[in-house]
Formats: C-alpha cells, sequence, structure tokens
C-alpha cells in the first residue's frame, strides 16, 4: 500500500473525531501521514514511512508556509518544540507556553492557547519547551513554572492543571510528555537548582499522580548509598527530554539528567544514582526493571538526557532487542534493552575525560573538575544534547547531530545550597555562545564545528559525516526514501542522502534550528516541517503545473 | 592571573571613583556568582547578548544600584532574564563584580596617565594609525573602527594590542584573507560566514559575500595584519597613544 493510500485511508477512518486512543499511538507507523507523539513512534527512531520525497526530487522542495510568533510568545525565546501532527491538524508549542493548532496544509491558525507561567519559574538554559503529548481529545503540556496542564485539542480550554514541582525551588517542566497506555508519563527539569528529580505518571483524565520513580533516591530506596552524607537531598537527576516505550517487554526508557551541584563532586563522594544514566522502568507501576549509568558521579553537566532510541536487528549475527544511546558525554552506546547489559561504547566526538569504556561497561575516567579548571572534551554542550537523534531501519544508521573539537574549562567550586538558587557549585567555559547569542560566527573553525555522523551500530564507526561551519542544535529525521532532514545555527535545512549524506536539497530559514523535524502527509502531500529562529517553516514538492 | 588583576583593579576603581565600601572580597564573591550563574547567557566579558553590555556600566532597566539588585533578584519578566532568588548580599556582590568590569579600564589610566593630544598627534601621524583605523568617519577599513574604543576595551587591553596585535582579537575584529578562483586577493574583517560563504567587509569599505565554491582558498587569521609598536614608540607614546585612545568614546557618532 501505497503512503497516499495509507494517508487517504486514515483520512476516512478518523475524519469524523480527532480522537487518538493509545492504540493509535501505538501503532503509529500505520499511519505515516500523521505524528502522533514526540520521536513519532514509542520507539524514538524519528523515522518517518513516507516516500513521496525522493532523492530524486528533493530539488524540488519548496516553503509552503511558515508560522511566525506573536506576543504573548517570547521572540528570541529557543524554539525547541517537535510539533505534532493529528489528521491535518497541526500543533505546536511556542515559546515559552503557547500552544498553537493550525491548518497542517497551510499554517492558518485554529486557536491559540497562551498559557501565563507564573514569575517564579527559573530556567537555567531558556524558558523552552520541547512538544506536546495528546491523547482521546486532549493535549498534555509541561509548563515552565513547574506544571503539567491538559488541553482541549478541539478549542485549546484548558482542563486542569496539576503541579509536578515548585518553580520557587527551580522546578520546572520542560519535556514533552509521554503517553503510555492510560498514563501521562512527565518529570520536572531544574538540575541547576538542586532539584530532588523524579519521573511520574499522572491520570489523564484528572492529572492525579500514579506513581513516581525518584531518580535520586530517598533513603531506604536502592541506590541511595551512592550518595555520600545528605547529598540526595539536593542531587538534581532531572528529567527533560522524551523517553521511549517498548511494548513486548512493557518497558519505558528514560535519560536521567547530572547531578547537583553539577560540577563539584566533592560531598556527593558515589556513583550518584541514577543522575546521568538511563532507566528501564515498569510503566503501570514505576518499578526499575534495569539501570545503566553513562557517567557515574558526573561532575560536566553532562546530563544523559537524549532519546533513548529502540531498534529491533541483530547484534553479532543474532536477532537482538538494542537501544542506542548517543549520550552528550561523547560516546556512542549500545546497550541490551530486555537487561540493560552493556554492549558497546565508542567516542563519536573527541573525548578526554575518559579514554574508553571498559567491558563492564564503566568508563575509564581521567578528567575531574577541579578548583583550578580541567580541560575537558567535549565542552559543557556535549558532544551532542537534546537534539533527537534518528534511526532508519532500511539503511541501519544511527545519525547523530555531533558539536566536534570542542572544550570546556571545568571548575569546581564550594557552594552552598539554597532554594531556588542556581546550584552549581562551579562552572565550565564554552567554546560556543548560547543558541540566543547573535547568529553570527566568527570564531576560528578550531574551537569548533558542526556535523551530521551517521555511525554503524554494530560498531560505532561514522560511516559519514556532513559538515557544518556552525555547530547544530537541530533534531534529525529520516524517512523511508533514504533521506536525512536537519539543519543548524546557520539556519539551512537540509535533505541529506541517508546513505552517503550527500546534500540532495537546502533552504534557508533566516534563524536557528534547534527542534527536531517532523513529516506528514494531507490530501496526499508530505511535509516536512521544522521550528527555525522565531517560526515553524513547512516544505513539500512544488506541485505540478 | 588576569582575573585577578581584573579584580584588582576594579576594587581600585571602586575605591577611586565611588568611594563606598565595596572590598575585593565582595567583587571576587560577585566575580563567583557572575562566572556560574550569569557567564552561561551572558558571556564572562558579559557581553553575550545582543544589546546588552553588562561591563558598560549602563543598564536599561536600572537606574540605580538598588534598582539593579532587584532586578538580578527578579528577572525581567518577559525576557529569558530569570530571576534568580539572591539575597541582598549576594545581588551587591554581583553588582559590586559589574562595575568593576566597567570601571577597570579607568583605573589602569589612572595609574598611568599619557597626554592625548600628543596620543592624538602620534595617532594622526608618526604612527600612522588611521591608514587602517577610522575615528569619527575618518580613516581606513584594513582594521576595526576606534570611534568608540574607549568605552569598549580596557587600557591594559589597548595597550597589549599595541604591543601584540595578535595576542587579543576579538571575534568580532577577525581578519580574512581569501583568493578568488583568478587569483585576486580580498582582504579584510570578517563579519560572519558559514558552510557555504563569507560575509566581509573589505580594506576598502566594501561588503562583500563570497561563496567558497568561487574561491581557491580562504583563511580566518589567528594573527592580526597590525604591526607591533613595541619598538617603534616609546613607553611615554605609547601611554600617550593609549590615553587618546582612551578618549574615544563615540560621542559623535
Amino acid at each position: 500500500m501505497t503512503a497516499r493510500a495509507v494517508s487517504l485511508l486514515m483520512a476516512g477512518a478518523f475524519m469524523c473525531s480527532a480522537q487518538v486512543p493509545f492504540e493509535r499511538i501505538l501503532h503509529a507507523d500505520r499511519e505515516p501521514q500523521n505524528w502522533l507523539t514526540y520521536s513519532g513512534n514509542l520507539n524514538g527512531e524519528r523515522y518517518s514511512s513516507l516516500s513521496q520525497i525522493t532523492a530524486a526530487n528533493a530539488k524540488n522542495l519548496e516553503l509552503k508556509w511558515v508560522l511566525q510568533t506573536r506576543p504573548p510568545a517570547e521572540s528570541g525565546g529557543k524554539y525547541e518544540a517537535t510539533s505534532l501532527v493529528v489528521d491535518g491538524v497541526f500543533y505546536t508549542v511556542q515559546p515559552p507556553n503557547v500552544v498553537v493548532a493550525a491548518d497542517a496544509a497551510t499554517g492558518r491558525i485554529f486557536w491559540i492557547h497562551a498559557y501565563n507561567p507564573s514569575q517564579e519559574a527559573r530556567l537555567c538554559c531558556g524558558r523552552v519547551n520541547r512538544g506536546l503529548a495528546i491523547l482521546g481529545n486532549t493535549l498534555y503540556m509541561g509548563t515552565i513554572d513547574g506544571n503539567l496542564i491538559a488541553l482541549d485539542a478541539r478549542d485549546g480550554h484548558q482542563i486542569w492543571s496539576v503541579p509536578v514541582g515548585r518553580p520557587e525551588a527551580g522546578y520546572s517542566v520542560t519535556v514533552a510528555p509521554l503517553v503510555v497506555k492510560d498514563k501521562i508519563i512527565a518529570g520536572p527539569a531544574g538540575g541547576e537548582y538542586g532539584i530532588s528529580g523524579f519521573l511520574a505518571a499522572y491520570d489523564p483524565a484528572t492529572g492525579k499522580e500514579i506513581w513516581r520513580f525518584n531518580t535520586v533516591p530517598k533513603p531506604g530506596e536502592p541506590g541511595n548509598e551512592t550518595w555520600a552524607g545528605k547529598s540526595w537531598e539536593h542531587g538534581g537527576g532531572s528529567i527533560w527530554t522524551t523517553g521511549t516505550y517498548d511494548p513486548a517487554l512493557n518497558l519505558i526508557y528514560w535519560g536521567v539528567g547530572n547531578a547537583s551541584p553539577d560540577w563539584n563532586g566533592a560531598g556527593r563522594e558515589g556513583d550518584n544514582l541514577y543522575t546521568s544514566s538511563v532507566i528501564a522502568l515498569d510503566p503501570d507501576t514505576g518499578k526499575l526493571k534495569w539501570h545503566y549509568q553513562f557517567t557515574p558521579h558526573d561532575e560536566f553537566d553532562f546530563d544523559s538526557t537524549q532519546v533513548p532510541v529502540l531498534a529491533d536487528t541483530t547484534w553479532q549475527g543474532s536477532p537482538r532487542k538494542l537501544m542506542f544511546f548517543a549520550n552528550r558525554n561523547g560516546f556512542f552506546y549500545v546497550l541490551d534493552r530486555v537487561t540493560g547489559e552493556f554492549l558497546l561504547g565508542k567516542a563519536f566526538v573527541k573525548v578526554t575525560w575518559a579514554t574508553g569504556i571498559d567491558a563492564k561497561g564503566r568508563p575509564v575516567r581521567v578528567g575531574h573538575s577541579t578548583p583550578e579548571g580541567a580541560v575537558i572534551y567535549p565542552e559543557n554542550q556535549g558532544g551532542t544534547n537534546w537534539y533527537n537523534p534518528s534511526y532508519s531501519p532500511r539503511t541501519g544508521l544511527f545519525y547523530i547531530p555531533s558539536w566536534m573539537d570542542t572544550h570546556s574549562v571545568n571548575t569546581a567550586r564550594q557552594e552552598e545550597y539554597q532554594e531556588g538558587n542556581q546550584y552549581y557549585g562551579g562552572g565550565a567555559t564554552h567554546d560556543i555562545p548560547p543558541l540566543r547569542a547573535p547568529a553570527i560566527l566568527k570564531r576560528l573553525p578550531d574551537s569548533g564545528w558542526g556535523a551530521f555522523q551517521a555511525v554503524d551500530p554494530a560498531t560505532g564507526e561514522v560511516k559519514w559525516q556532513f559538515k557544518m561551519a556552525d555547530v547544530t542544535d537541530s533534531g534529525v529525521l529520516t524517512t523511508a526514501s533514504d533521506l536525512v532532514f536537519a539543519g543548524g545555527r546557520e539556519g539551512y535545512f537540509y535533505a541529506l542522502d541517508a546513505r552517503t549524506g550527500a546534500v540532495l536539497w537546502k533552504g534557508m530559514t533566516g534563524g536557528q534550528i534547534s527542534a527536531g523535524p517532523v513529516s506528514y502527509a494531507v490530501d496526499g502531500k508530505q511535509y516536512v516541517s521544522v521550528a527555525a529562529g522565531n517560526a515553524i517553516f513547512t516544505y513539500g514538492l512544488r506541485d505540478q503545473q | 592571573m588576569r582575573v585577578l588583576a581584573c579584580i584588582l583593579l576594579g576594587v581600585l576603581a571602586l575605591w577611586a571613583q565611588e568611594g563606598h565600601g565595596v572590598t575585593p572580597a565582595d567583587i571576587q564573591r560577585g566575580e563567583q556568582i557572575f562566572v556560574t550563574n550569569c557567564a552561561r547567557c551572558h558571556g564572562p566579558n558579559g557581553d553575550a547578548i545582543s544589546g546588552v553590555d553588562l561591563a558598560s556600566n549602563k543598564f536599561r532597566h536600572a537606574r540605580t544600584d538598588r534598582e539593579l539588585m532587584d532586578l538580578i533578584k527578579k528577572g525581567i519578566p518577559g525576557t529569558p532574564m530569570p530571576p534568580g532568588n539572591y539575597t541582598d548580599d549576594q545581588a551587591s556582590a554581583i553588582v559590586a563584580y559589574l562595575h568593576s568590569m566597567g570601571n577597570a579600564p579607568r583605573s589602569t589610566f589612572d595609574a598611568n596617565p599619557g597626554n592625548p593630544a600628543r596620543g592624538k598627534t602620534i595617532f594622526d601621524g608618526k604612527g600612522q594609525c588611521r591608514t587602517c583605523h577610522r575615528v569619527n568617519e575618518q580613516g581606513g577599513f584594513t582594521g576595526p573602527d576606534l570611534s568608540s574604543i574607549g568605552g569598549e576595551r580596557r587600557p591594559a587591553d589597548l595597550q597589549r594590542s599595541l604591543v601584540d596585535p595578535s595576542a587579543g582579537i576579538r571575534d568580532t575584529n577577525r581578519p580574512v584573507r581569501a583568493v578568488t578562483l583568478d587569483g585576486t586577493v580580498i582582504q579584510g574583517t570578517l563579519l560572519n560566514y558559514d558552510t557555504y560563504s563569507l560575509q566581509l567587509l573589505d580594506t576598502s569599505g566594501k561588503l562583500r559575500s563570497l561563496r567558497t565554491d568561487k574561491l581557491r582558498g580562504y583563511e580566518l587569521m589567528k594573527t592580526s595584519p597590525m604591526p607591533s609598536y613595541k619598538d617603534q614608540l616609546t613607553a611615554q607614546e605609547t601611554a600617550d597613544l593609549v590615553s587618546y585612545l582612551v578618549t574615544l568614546k563615540g560621542q559623535t557618532r
């Protein structure tokens, strides 16, 4: 069945109802004309089976519509949201928490819901939101002042709001929630404010918390012994990038943020579980099945808040359920997602904090933050970051937005915790200016540049590398026609050949791209859409005359 | 060491010019808070956000130190500047550090005054500075416009740039040299570049955007085309020249 036939069939089936039961999200691959969840599907591949746009016709891509932010959205804020598309309706979040529903074919707005966050909201790194979740007729959004809210997808009115954490103590919710069965899964950011992190499940109808897993365990909980003294009290372990779900194993996988204070490990001696780890939980109960810690005793603010990508492929000749994880700490990992067993760890950028990963999966640590300041590769923003990777089951390659040859001087400093104050315990210099600095590039290329890298997960070898003068904060999308869509700080949005990295097409958005692209179809026409600068840019093929 | 020097200079400046009870410890504490909490967005020099220069001693949203402290504590609604939840003491330390950044240049100047009038003569004559630099619309385009340099750089930095021009090239003054396919050399100041092109102000004052696939090659230079004045000017002449540069505050622009 062609993508167009699927599109028409599904459009017919859901024409009378905007309802998105979980079954639709679970089988999102059956309706590629929609983008129903953060990564497009629950396995995090961010792979679209749409194939109308091909290597041969990509040169005919053109801008179809632009949706610009207007107040009360904050222009100049970082537009990091992945949009959703449901049966021809496009849902996005303009920074900080302005939800917009628009016609996915034209960009005409149906409604706007401008959530007004409390003045108490405090964010380390921008008043951002990474996207929505949908279930039934309801949209779910985290707010920068620490709430989870439910909106009616038909008119945008707010149904309920529940506190996830107290904004005056540095709790915010920037993650796009994940719908798993009858639960909304989310957790708080705030690893720079010494929060006590957790991942939680909420009732879609009421917002009532159903379970909570403490990412920094309390006394009596396993893992608390990995924190010296009372350091667990303000240990961080934030949640700010969306996880994934394996229905066969009934496990959710989630990356956990840094230990607090970020740079000063003195006083929190130990591995500091489950910070800078990936956790595998039972979504019905929140019980931990396994964990793997990428950066034990993190002293560089590396977090581990990337999307854990789930792939069913072969490992050393045998079928195996795998997880691919390109970590901010500079290593690409392959884990067995049934058990958490470490299978491979290989640097994809220059790394100096560890010489490698030992056979048991523990980094061979050689670098630390020091009072004098220590030069560490990669820089504080990492070899990659929240920018989502993509895995194409067709090419078998894993695509990583990468920051090449960057370093920070990491300084540790004694600091007392005070509620609501930033709690860094030091700091890092940056090779690269913050994202919202002027989009002008003058620095020498030897102090950091950007690349999309295609990695063979079987070996960790880089198969191709597409170089950019500036770094990128863009996510990656792959399609069934073997295209890679991605952008960067320069403002170019690219279609690359997924097998070679060759540029097939590029468009100039005039703004920095710091979000993940999505693909969808309306009336049988495929679109590719991404946030850039202060706007959404949506591309499609030129209509035949 | 440089940080320490700045702190000391800042202290001198505050004591000399404002006369209130700011101690070196206050500034050092303010610096620590700044580096940890503020520099991530504002940059180490306080100028990473377009249109905001924390080291200028000019604050758009605050007229007094008290207002500046309140701003630091409460943030600026509707902007990315978040509330900091600092104590008065911490906010005061940050303010002290910000002032030290802004005041540091004049302190060096005070410590080693030259003669601005003699400095101007050197600038226009012996130093041949206008060949490459503009002041108030007069001069060349090879180097940066110096019309407001006295409000932008610390005297110590100016002195260093005269002696060792390549030591402190700011990205804003990045020299670039490109060679076209037909062998033409184009030199200028880099304004921007990306994967496919360079944007520059060439030495004739013309804005040029060059496609890199139309170039034989190009180089973003780590060294300055400016000659060192180490052996060309006496210590007194250098001090005079610095003292003249410090007076350039861009009033006529």
